[in-house]
């Protein structure tokens, strides 16, 4: 009897790990940076000419670092969302428009919508070195230290929204 | 047969052609050398974020042209080698590398497949032990 348990059990075991890996994303890279201080860096504001933004200023407040760009279709399906988001006016979203134009930035913003507080422009994509970024769209929640508390990776869905990142922001407030 | 010869023509043309493209996205060295040494050796232990199984040297995807450029400031400003992936490794996590240091988390990878032997040598011992001694006689048959 235990001849055909033992195998059977192992290739139950195989199966278990094959089912779950089905629901894996190898692209979902943990990030290094989550609990750690949100990367300093000052940039331009995008449509605000002259204006330099300060990730100093944000010190106190819980708020959301989107990454985004014109070019990114990604962005676009999650783009909804946002709006959604920035309706309720309780979540802070800022945008980092990553290696774009200001142009074809404003153009989407005008066309669908602008969900943001700011939006800062990362022409030549250091800040996004920084922050590790290696797929817009990226959120990232920044707490009132300017700890990033977590990384999201490819688009918000509201199912995440509503299962991580709200619960962590009323933790956070 | 001139079917054939004619796709075969096709698959050569195709080949040349991809060849040309390579060649023209080479880009000269950059000046200094020594550098684009170090930066050639580093950037193949090193694992594109976007197109993961790539490495960096490898890559054409936009981020890897970017973190090429970035570590080639990084020495041109007389980091050292460990310094550089130091700082990839804090933004991008171990996964840049290709290979993983050995703690905590990166145990069971380093070690499993020796864990694995062990068992796999227990149970060959307990098998052949069982031959041995007899029991399993009318199976070998």
């Amino acid at each position: 009897m235990a001849k055909f348990l033992i195998p059977l059990a192992l290739f139950l075991i195989t199966v278990g790990f094959l089912f779950k890996g089905l629901f894996l994303d190898p692209h979902e890279v943990p990030s290094p940076l989550v609990g750690k201080p949100a990367p300093m860096f000052q940039a331009p504001v995008l449509g605000e000419a002259g204006k330099t933004f300060n990730i100093e200023e944000m010190k106190g407040k819980v708020w959301l670092l989107n990454v985004w760009a014109s070019w990114c279709a990604a962005c676009r399906e999650e783009h909804p969302l946002l709006i959604e988001m920035a309706k309720t006016k309780k979540i802070i979203t800022y945008g980092l428009d990553y290696k774009d134009t200001d142009a074809e930035a404003q153009e989407v913003l005008t066309t669908m919508g602008n969900p943001y507080n700011k939006v800062l422009t990362d022409v030549d994509g250091k800040i996004g070195i920084d922050y590790g970024v290696y797929g817009v769209p990226e959120t990232y929640v920044i707490d009132k230290a300017g700890v990033i508390r977590y990384k999201q990776i490819g688009p918000l869905t509201p199912e995440i929204l509503l299962t991580k990142i709200v619960p962590l922001l009323k933790e956070l407030q | 047969m001139k079917k054939l010869l004619v796709i075969v023509m096709l698959a050569y043309s195709f080949l040349l052609n991809t060849n040309i493209v390579f060649a023209a996205e080479a880009k000269p060295l950059a000046e200094d050398p020594v550098i684009e040494a170090r930066l050639k050796a580093m950037s193949q232990e090193l694992r594109c974020l976007v197109c993961q199984n790539q490495t960096l040297a490898d890559s054409s995807a936009p981020l890897a042209e970017d973190l090429r450029k970035e570590i080639r400031v990084l020495m041109h400003e007389g980091k050292s080698d460990k310094e550089v992936v130091d700082y990839l490794v804090a933004r991008y996590g171990d996964f840049v590398r290709y290979r993983p240091p050995v703690n905590n988390e990166t145990a069971l990878l380093w070690f499993g497949p020796f864990l694995l032997l062990i068992i796999g040598g227990f149970v060959l011992y307990k098998v052949l032990k069982k031959q041995a001694s007899g029991e399993n006689f009318e199976a070998e048959e």
